[in-house]
């Protein structure tokens, strides 16, 4: 046993992730400027209104695409397990910092298991809705009717996006080490052990061929 | 710009400059007096220096054929058979109803693209549109078209630049049968009311004013003869309202997703304040030790003796 620290991330898997990131902040400045008038000062930082109407669906469609990489990296990490259910139970506890009684997760919990289903159907739904309302090429294809639901659509998907992202990140923040696991790519071991056990057991599992999990303990 | 007071601006918050107190405006179209000479829509396109391209005449005299971001105000022709087997030829004069409530405006996202002036005109300023199209999306009369040319939208002004001067339309100005008559809100609708008693008179029962009352009334309206069935000119839309699709996505729910969003990021502050970040100490949990040895496999089974529903 050691106390080498263990890689979370790899250097695709990261600049994967990154790039969705500027992607996404940068659909979501320039959406957010069309959003309410409030916030169309934000258009400014992509060359006023008009630039901030031509870029934003084809920087939609290139987060869209990136996303994707994520998507087939960890879906399968994604599923559901049975702990999933205590751990979303126990929820209350884990954001008091109280961690007992909180089940072993894998290599996500449940929380963010959510977040991922939840940010991809936001993913899509923008993807189509966005193409709806995207005068310059399709909106012709559609009636009103079709482009007034999009509209709704898009807005709504693209707040519970916003949302998602503003838990996500202050997740970060919270969580210490999860941000250096993004940047670059390894977490220690104290670290893997308490915040997804289960993840850990696996990913040391082959450090003891001797010893195999049992129920017996 | 300053001699005509602007109520209403898109995508902004506050009042805009709007002491002063004018009448309200408005064009009447008296489609029982209309020839179809198109005289309107030449005058349209030279006072306003409009060139649409030539089209195809597609065997109807209605031309071109739509709205463009060139033509801002076109004759629909109608040929309407009547119950007693009799033909009527419906002609209306379509363009801008310039609302009281426009959707346009309320859809658009930059501020100054649409107002509405003092005198009951919408006017579109291309100078601060951006080419979203919001305002077709807002339009409960399908009237707004984005020019291919430079992205910008465009529709009748009701000739905001003669108006603010004291003069009327081009198209009423125009106008030969006097189809056309421009003058405040009032004696419009007092000379539509003049007009609806002689058609009825006249043997047309159903004739009215098209003023809808769902966009709060209008600064273009029309005398039809069949005011009961507006659907039946062209698809004048019978209760035109801004869409309830256009309501939600630009009413209330835009501030307060705004407001969600701020309350996240502030919340996820206080929680940091006040229960602070999850550290995983060195030595907490030494890694020497193995974990699958010393506890039962929890994705197997999970056990907790403080579980509160306990019996």
């Amino acid at each position: 046993m050691s106390n080498k620290t263990i890689l979370r991330y790899t250097a695709g898997q990261r600049t994967n992730h990154w790039l969705v990131a500027i992607l996404f902040f940068m659909a979501a400045l320039s959406g957010l400027a069309l959003f309410h008038p409030a916030l169309f000062w934000l258009s400014n930082l992509f060359g006023g209104g008009p630039w901030t109407r031509i870029l934003h669906p084809f920087m939609g469609v290139v987060m869209f695409v990136l996303f994707l990489g994520l998507v087939l990296q960890f879906w399968r990490a994604n599923y559901f397990i049975t702990n999933d259910r205590l751990w979303l139970k126990r929820v209350g506890r884990v954001i008091k910092n109280e961690e007992e009684g909180v089940p072993p997760v894998g290599k996500y919990n449940a929380g963010q298991k959510l977040l991922f289903w939840t940010l991809l159907a936001c993913m899509l739904v923008l993807l189509f809705t966005g193409l709806v309302i995207w005068r310059a090429y399709f909106s012709a294809f559609f009636g009103i009717t079709s482009i007034r639901w999009a509209m709704l659509l898009h807005a709504l998907a693209g707040f519970v996006l916003v949302l998602c992202i503003i838990v996500h990140i202050y997740a970060g923040i919270w969580i210490r080490g999860s941000v250096s696991a993004m940047v670059h790519g390894w977490v220690s071991r104290p670290w893997a052990k308490k915040h997804h056990e289960l993840w850990y057991r696996e990913v040391t599992r082959d450090e003891h061929p001797d010893r195999p999990i049992s129920k017996k303990g | 710009m300053a001699s005509q007071d602007i109520i209403a601006r898109s995508a902004t918050t506050t009042p805009s400059p709007s002491v002063r107190i004018q009448d309200e405006v408005a064009k009447l179209i008296d489609t029982t007096k209309c020839i179809g000479c198109k005289a309107c829509q030449v005058a349209c396109s030279e006072w306003n220096e409009l060139r649409d391209e030539v089209g195809f005449n597609l065997g109807t005299y209605t031309n071109p054929q739509d709205l463009s971001a060139e033509t801002w105000t076109l004759m629909r022709f109608t040929e309407h058979e009547t119950d007693a087997g009799n033909l009527e030829w419906l002609i209306r004069k379509d363009g801008c109803m310039h609302c009281a409530e426009p959707g346009c405006l309320a859809a658009c996202p930059s501020p100054g693209a649409i107002i509405k002036l003092a005198n009951g005109i919408v006017d579109f300023n291309q100078d601060h549109c951006i080419g979203c199209g919001y305002c077709i999306t807002g339009c409960p009369f399908n009237i707004p078209r984005i020019s291919q040319k430079d992205h910008k939208a465009y529709k009748c002004t009701l000739c905001s630049d003669r108006v603010e001067y004291g003069l009327e339309p081009a198209c009423v100005k125009t106008c030969p049968t006097g189809a056309i008559v421009f003058g405040t809100k009032e004696d419009m609708k007092e000379h539509a009311a003049e007009r609806i008693v002689d058609l009825k008179s006249r043997g047309f029962e159903h004739a009215g004013l098209y003023d809808p009352a769902g966009v709060g009334g209008t600064h273009v309206m029309y005398v039809l003869h069949h005011a009961d069935e507006p659907s039946l000119y062209a698809g004048l839309p019978n209760a035109p309202a801004i869409s309830p699709l256009v309501g939600l996505w630009k009413g209330v729910s835009k501030p307060l997703g705004l407001l969600a969003m701020g309350l996240a990021v502030v919340a996820g502050f206080f929680h940091y304040v006040r229960i602070g970040p999850q550290v995983v100490e060195e030595g907490e949990d030494p890694p020497g030790k193995d974990p699958a040895v010393h506890e039962i496999d929890p994705s197997v089974h999970t056990y907790d003796p403080r579980r509160e529903d306990r019996p």
